[in-house]
């Protein structure tokens, strides 16, 4: 197809001519979808082991729903978010639609049990392995969530670039509470939307293969960072 | 679990940086089609320097548009659907209604012109042309102004609504560029707004095939949102805005405005 | 004795263990007093781990009651248990063996000078830095014997720690049982091993079909053993 090729050459004259707005672009796009993706983790990896060292009533039926909200059609995340944040909604008075802080609440809405339900299975292996020596040391409640995070980290970086992965091409959501306003809300998947909207197809490939791009970089850098390839560790 | 400080630190500053707001800044509710027109690009680096004044565009259908005014989510709109337009000010919604400018639909078409576009004599013949020889045709089907003009073109075609619900009316429920997209994958008509379809980049084998007549003009109205009803929205910067649009300079930059060549916007405001 | 209240005697009476109505162990009655190394012998599948198991507090039972000198929280600080399959943290060696003392707050710097200490006695010298699931099996025992053994317990358990071990290590870890013995540490520990229970136990806990056949002192236990199963079992037969 002519405008996968053109695409392509689009994608490195933006590249290599480093566009200004794409920088900008770029760079919230990073800012909203890592802020989320932190946010998420800090609640949803520690819920994850919490409901795995916690017996009690109702825990059956929280990793049931958490699981079902991982099917959350983003556009529905987004339209609940807009009714919070909207001036007539119950959060109106915080002025926070449109804006990229009203992103970030959407998009932890939708990763957060993504992270946490990747996180329980990773988790729930574990504490099989550490059970016995975790109660036989008279370990807390919270020192058995902190060691089962600690220890399962690499396990864990899994479910936290899962969540990355599942933010930073979300669409739906971001579009409806960011407004996909130039210079203030505009990120990459909702340039997308809006230039193959337009009919630039070209454009918008060139648009998505640097989202690819800055996808994998991301997880590569993860990677690096947190040594998983490297062949002398677990 | 322990991260460098840094990190969180870097988290927490992200979080600042993303709510903390700029100096001056009104959100403004546009539908598509003004948004299309590449007009607002030119205009807004000007505003930002002739009133220090970041004018954020949502853009959106024009039903869209007005339910965030009603909702005090923008502090003004841009829109064009005069019913839609009273009946807001009419639930006291806006301050007040000032016509800017206007522009214009036309019918696009397949090259091979089936319904034979090209010699039609009115809005109306162009719609009963279409509907003889039921050729396809593409809908936005959404809430826009765009999609309640082509209805009220239907209606003064004497088309009733049942004949729309055939095989050859594809309603898309999507923005005008989605339903040009839909046009030209099915080489179907549509009807759009000039600005639009000058600046869509997947026209493949559409074309032009009528426009000219006065019922298919298309007038922008901007509307201030009622402060008294939403107290938080900024009326001060919202007139001087308005102020600003229907001013010498906009009008300037607004009836030169060209895509390929063609003018676009015929400027209609009246100063006081 | 590390000074303060002991937790012994341990006294179990009437103890039942069982899984989905299946009885595995029991009626149980039994003293651990506080001087002595118990030396657990039995059968596959006898009930040995289930045993300890019941007394660490690891499994809950069915029937009968496990008491300490102490209440349970204040008793289960002061045990220690090394499983008969060890339990390898993702961690590496040093920082495993640091583990209990850094878990009850020691700062990290004195814990891991003793860790080190710890390794080099039970013979790890040469793995501190070694990712600990990666080492050897005779050498992950010897590993969870000096993690148990870091927190100086007054009452240790250990389910067959020598399993893996070549006659070496054996003897290597059997000094070191000796040693914490010497310093005050109650010993209860299954084994196969019959050459080891005779170096060892002071007393002897005969277990088969969930039962203990026999309470003896070690030297009766292999000289005059009263039970049929016991002197088959003393004689390397096949118990029935
Ligand atoms: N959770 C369980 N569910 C069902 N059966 C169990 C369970 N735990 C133990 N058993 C059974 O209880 C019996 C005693 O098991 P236990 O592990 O105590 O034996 P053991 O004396 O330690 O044997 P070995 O020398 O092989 O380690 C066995 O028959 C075993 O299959
Ligand atoms: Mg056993």
């Amino acid at each position: 197809m002519d405008s996968i090729s053109t695409g392509l050459m689009e994608a490195f004259r933006l590249i290599l001519t480093l566009d200004s707005d794409l920088v900008e672009i770029v760079l919230l796009s990073l800012q909203v979808t890592v802020t989320a993706v932190a946010i998420a983790s800090l609640i949803g990896l520690p819920l994850g082991a919490w409901l795995v060292v916690n017996r009690f009533r109702f825990r059956r039926l929280t990793i049931s729903v958490l699981n079902a909200l991982m099917g959350l059609p983003p556009v529905v995340v987004g339209l609940f978010v807009y009714l919070m944040l909207s001036r007539s909604g119950p959060f109106g008075v915080l002025g926070l639609l449109f804006t990229p802080t009203a992103m970030i609440i959407a998009q932890v809405i939708i990763v957060m049990p993504l992270i946490a339900s990747i996180s329980h299975q990773t988790i729930r292996d574990l504490w099989a392995e550490y059970h016995d020596l975790l109660i036989s040391l008279n370990a807390s409640h919270a020192q058995r969530i902190k060691v089962l995070l600690w220890d399962g980290r690499r396990a864990l970086i899994t479910a936290v670039l899962a969540g990355f992965g599942r933010a930073i091409g979300e669409v739906g959501a971001i579009m409806i509470v960011g407004g996909n306003i130039d210079h203030a809300t505009r990120v990459l998947t909702t340039s997308i939307a809006l230039e193959t909207s337009k009919g630039n197809f070209a454009f918008a490939m060139g648009l998505g293969i640097i989202l690819i791009t800055v996808a994998i970089a991301v997880n590569l850098a993860i990677h690096t960072i947190s040594k998983t390839e490297r062949a002398s560790t677990w | 679990m322990k991260l460098p400080f840094n990190f969180w630190h870097a988290t927490v500053a992200a979080l600042f940086i993303a709510t903390s707001a700029q100096a001056a800044e009104i959100k403004v509710a546009v539908t598509t089609s003004f948004y299309n027109s590449g007009l607002s690009d030119l205009l807004l680096p000007v505003i930002k320097d002739d009133l220090d004044l970041d004018v954020q565009l949502i853009v959106v259908g024009t039903g869209q548009a007005l339910r965030l005014g009603k909702a005090g989510d923008v502090d003004a709109i841009l829109v064009h659907s005069r019913k839609a337009e009273d009946t807001f000010l009419a639930g006291g919604f806006g301050t007040h209604r000032r016509k800017i400018m206007y522009n214009d639909f036309v019918f696009i078409g397949p090259v091979s012109d089936p319904a034979v576009l090209a010699k039609a004599s009115s809005a109306s013949d162009a719609m009963q042309r279409i509907k003889a020889t039921a050729s396809s045709f593409a809908s936005r089907g959404d809430d826009s102004g765009t999609y309640k003009k082509e209805l009220s073109l239907w209606v003064a075609a004497g088309v009733a609504a049942d004949d729309l619900s055939t095989n050859w009316y594809h309603a898309a429920g999507a923005g005008m560029g989605a339903t040009l997209n839909v046009a030209s994958g099915m080489n179907a008509y549509v009807l759009s707004d000039r600005a639009s379809w000058l600046n869509f980049g997947n026209k493949g084998d559409l074309e032009l095939l009528y426009a000219g007549d006065p019922t298919l003009f298309n007038q922008y109205a901007y509307i201030p949102v009622n402060p008294e009803l939403h107290p938080h929205v900024k009326t001060d910067l919202a007139l001087a805005l308005e102020t600003w649009l229907v001013g010498p300079k906009a009008e300037e930059l607004i009836a030169n405005y060209r895509i390929n060549g063609e003018l676009l916007f015929t400027f209609n405001a009246v100063r006081n | 004795m590390v000074g303060g209240t002991t937790i012994l005697p341990l006294e179990l009476s009437g103890v039942i263990a069982r899984v989905r109505g299946k009885q595995l162990l029991g009626p149980i009655d039994l003293t651990i007093g506080a001087t002595g190394l118990t030396v657990v012998m039995g059968p596959n599948g006898a009930g040995k781990t289930t045993l300890l198991r019941v007394m660490h507090g690891l499994r809950r039972i069915s029937g009968g009651t496990v008491n300490w000198a102490v209440e349970d929280g204040a008793a289960r600080r002061k045990q220690a248990f090394v499983f008969q399959s060890p339990i390898m943290m993702r961690r590496r060696v040093i920082d495993s063996i640091a583990f209990p003392l850094i878990l009850h707050g020691m700062d990290r710097k004195s814990a891991k000078i003793r860790a080190e200490d710890w390794a080099i006695r039970v013979g790890l010298g040469h793995v501190l830095q070694d990712w600990a699931p990666m080492i050897s099996g005779g050498e992950k025992q010897k590993l969870a014997v000096a993690r148990a053994l870091i927190s100086a317990p007054e009452i240790l358990f250990l389910d067959e720690p020598c399993a893996n071990l070549d006659g070496r290590s054996t003897r290597e870890i059997e000094a070191v049982l000796k040693q914490a013995e010497h310093a005050g540490t109650r010993i209860v520990m299954a084994t196969h091993n019959l050459g080891q229970a005779r170096r060892l136990a002071s007393d002897v806990i005969f277990v088969h079909g969930g039962k203990i056949l026999e309470i003896t002192p070690a030297d009766r236990f292999f000289n005059e053993a009263k039970t049929p199963q016991a002197k088959a079992f003393v004689q390397g037969d096949i118990v029935e």
